[in-house]
């Protein structure tokens, strides 16, 4: 029997994330800190998440009260100012507006304190008088507790693991996964998940390889068992022989020149196999954010979310604000394209002042283009910074949720007129700024024929697109399966829009969550979209994907594709012909 | 918003509207049932976050509006009052 348990065995599964490593099992339920990272959660673990973040602000108030009280009495003055921060724990400004974040936005507690911290520090940093200036400190040091606490809630045993391990695990939850410390952990397997599931992203975006939908790994691998995980073939061979490790050394060698030669590759234009160049972008929302963009190869930024700026303070930010950022993007990009996105606030995110308009539908409500249009002060603000700042780099304006001509001739009209204005207070600008509009409502796609005549691109968001034309709320649990990218219906929309802006002879773009999925890449190539935006992480990924494309083979596959009735068999036969393309790595390829 | 009643005040202590008297004003507007707002030159608070009352920057001298939505946090607003008016016992 003892030989028995040395025996080499091949367990299969589905490659969740590419790369092979060799290594000792090390089983867990769950571990880990890390960095602060941004991940989505799943719909189902959002109070579990908000849950989190509460028993991390008690935790803080536990450990704040323990110091204050321990404190000698003659040193009791000093503890005020930890009595403020007992308080700013729970001040609503923090704690509800982070609970806000996690619940709307479907991000990890981690990420939604740091963006509401660095909402509410600029508020005070940028105050005149001394003493409000200091509070920005306060918030540091009482959101650094939390997030402490936050991190370090599960720190159970991979924190002192001080060897680089294996993960084995049933499953592991997106909040679990952004725990794992890289440097701590060569790759991970599971017994559930599947390629489209949030881990796998998750583990692809760290490239780290994983191996998941294995079934019964936990029960099959024992802690400390020498595993290999192959994440490119879903094979996971535990208590390998002597052969299939030298083998499996070779393969991974091989493996890593060329994930060297993609990471290098990253940076280079993506063209598809017969020639034909993408621009693979990055969205942003916050300015930093734009060296990820760059670090990871973006070709441009084709969605900057301007909203930050206006939810970050009590009153609407200056013209100059808004020039100093967005400037300060563009003199990083260069060169390069930044698509900046006009406001697009409304009532659901709650911004104070102008808190009172409750309405009982926001998102068919006062947001957007119509918002902007109603208060043209606020409109023209941004528009002068945007304009002034275009005098610096390759801007294009990009107006939201438009649904219809007038919206456009509107924006048009304030455009020059700002212009005008610039122009006699002698103000260095650029008129001559492509304007593009947000492909996102379904009048928009039907009439895209009429707008195309005003604009000079298309930008397709596709989460708000998915969002009107199958009258899904997202957010809403019971409908929210229904959320179907490749749903006919969307995919026609698309096709419709590429068609017209070809016949028109203006590109289109996408924006949205869609355009990210490396596996979606040969189907937005087929419809005809021009450029893909999206989170930095998932540039390498995409362009890897166009680079592994033929557009001549895509209208026999495009023609077959239009013709499934169901998202589901639209999935179906995408795997099936580039399941395997698009998450393999090409060697190196001519490029010049 | 509707505001059911308000009270127009005058930040009487040397400090002003700092973080302790804004803490104690915040503590006391929590225990109201309706929203509660502080005013300063067009600019509102939400008067139960500390933060967001000292975003309004109130040194003494200033005049600040605060109203209720709920008629039933009369009380409440008029203990604010007497806590605003007392120089926040300093």
């Amino acid at each position: 029997m003892e030989n028995q348990e040395h025996q080499e065995i091949i367990l299969k599964g589905i490659g969740g994330s590419p790369g092979i490593c060799i290594g000792k099992a090390y089983l867990v339920d769950k571990e880990g800190v890390d960095v602060v990272k941004k991940y989505v959660i799943r719909e189902e673990s959002r109070s579990a998440e908000v849950g989190r973040f509460k028993t991390a602000v008690k935790k803080s108030q536990t450990a704040l009260r323990r110091i204050i009280e321990n404190t000698p009495e003659e040193l009791r003055q000093h503890t005020q100012i930890l009595e403020t921060h007992m308080l700013l724990l729970e001040d609503k400004m923090i704690y509800d507006r982070t609970i806000d974040v996690i619940e709307k936005e479907r991000v990890n507690a981690e990420w939604a304190l740091k963006k509401v911290v660095s909402l509410v520090k600029p508020i005070f940093e940028n105050m005149s008088d001394d003493y409000l200036k200091q509070r920005a400190e306060d918030i540091t040091h009482v959101s650094d507790r939390i997030m402490e606490n936050l991190v370090g809630a599960e720190q159970v045993d991979i924190g002192r693991i001080d060897k680089r391990v294996i993960l084995v695990a049933r499953d592991l939850s997106p909040a679990e996964t952004s725990q794992i410390q890289l440097e701590r952990i060569k790759g991970f397997v599971t017994n559930r998940g599947s390629r489209a599931s949030h881990t796998s992203i998750i583990a692809r975006t760290l490239e780290i390889p994983a191996v998941l939908g294995l079934g019964n790994a936990t029960l099959k691998i024992k802690n400390d068992d020498i595993i290999i995980v192959d994440g490119e073939t879903g094979i996971v061979v535990v208590n390998p022989t002597e052969q299939t490790l030298l083998e499996t050394e070779e393969r991974r060698e091989q493996y890593e020149i060329r994930k060297a030669l993609m990471a290098r590759k990253s940076h280079l234009p993506a063209r598809t196999k017969d020639g034909v160049r993408i621009s693979v972008m990055g969205n942003i929302e916050l300015p930093e954010e734009v060296v990820s963009v760059l670090d990871h190869g973006g070709d441009g930024i084709g969605l900057y979310r301007t909203e930050f700026q206006y939810l970050s303070r009590p009153d609407f930010p200056t013209e100059e604000m808004l020039f100093d950022n967005y400037k300060g993007v563009i003199d990083v990009m260069g060169d390069r394209p930044v698509t900046i996105r006009t406001l697009d606030i409304n009532g659901d995110k709650a911004v104070n002042y102008i808190r009172d308009s409750h309405e009982l539908n926001p998102a068919l409500g006062l947001r957007a283009i119509r918002y902007c249009l109603q208060k043209p002060d606020i409109f023209k603000t941004q528009l002068r910074a945007i304009l002034r700042a275009a005098a610096f780099g390759e801007v294009r304006i990009l107006v939201p949720m438009i649904s219809g001509i007038e919206e456009v001739e509107q924006t048009i009209d304030l455009l020059d007129e700002v212009a005008q204005c610039l122009e006699k207070q002698g103000v260095a600008y650029k008129r001559d700024v492509p304007l593009g509009i947000m492909i996102e409502v379904p009048s928009a796609v039907v009439t895209a024929d009429i707008l195309a005549e005003k604009v000079d691109f298309f930008s397709i968001g596709t989460n708000d697109l998915i969002q009107y034309t199958l009258a899904i709320d997202r957010g809403n649990r019971h409908v929210a399966h229904l959320h179907q990218p490749l749903h006919p219906a969307i995919l026609r929309m698309i096709k419709r829009t590429c068609d017209v802006g070809r016949e028109k002879g203006i590109k289109t773009y996408m924006c949205g969550e869609m355009a990210g999925e490396p596996l979606f890449a040969p189907i937005l190539l087929g419809l005809g979209v021009d450029e893909l935006s999206m989170n930095p992480q998932a540039i390498p990924l995409v362009k890897n994907a166009v680079r592994s494309i033929d557009t001549g083979d895509l209208r026999d596959f495009m023609d077959v594709l239009m013709r499934r009735t169901t998202a589901e068999e639209v999935q179906v036969l995408v795997e099936r012909h580039f399941g395997s393309v698009v998450s393999h790595i090409e060697p190196e390829q001519q490029e010049s | 918003m509707k505001t059911a009643q308000s009270r127009t005040l005058r930040i009487v202590n040397d400090l002003g509207l700092h973080a302790r008297s804004a803490a104690k004003l915040a503590k006391l507007a929590g225990e109201a049932k309706g929203g509660v707002w502080i005013m300063k030159n067009g600019n509102t608070a939400d008067a139960t976050s500390m933060l967001d009352i000292l975003t309004l920057a109130c040194p003494a001298g200033t005049e600040i509006i605060v109203g209720i939505d709920d008629e039933a946090d009369l009380n409440t607003l008029e203990r604010i009052a007497t806590l605003v008016r007392s120089g926040f016992g300093e």
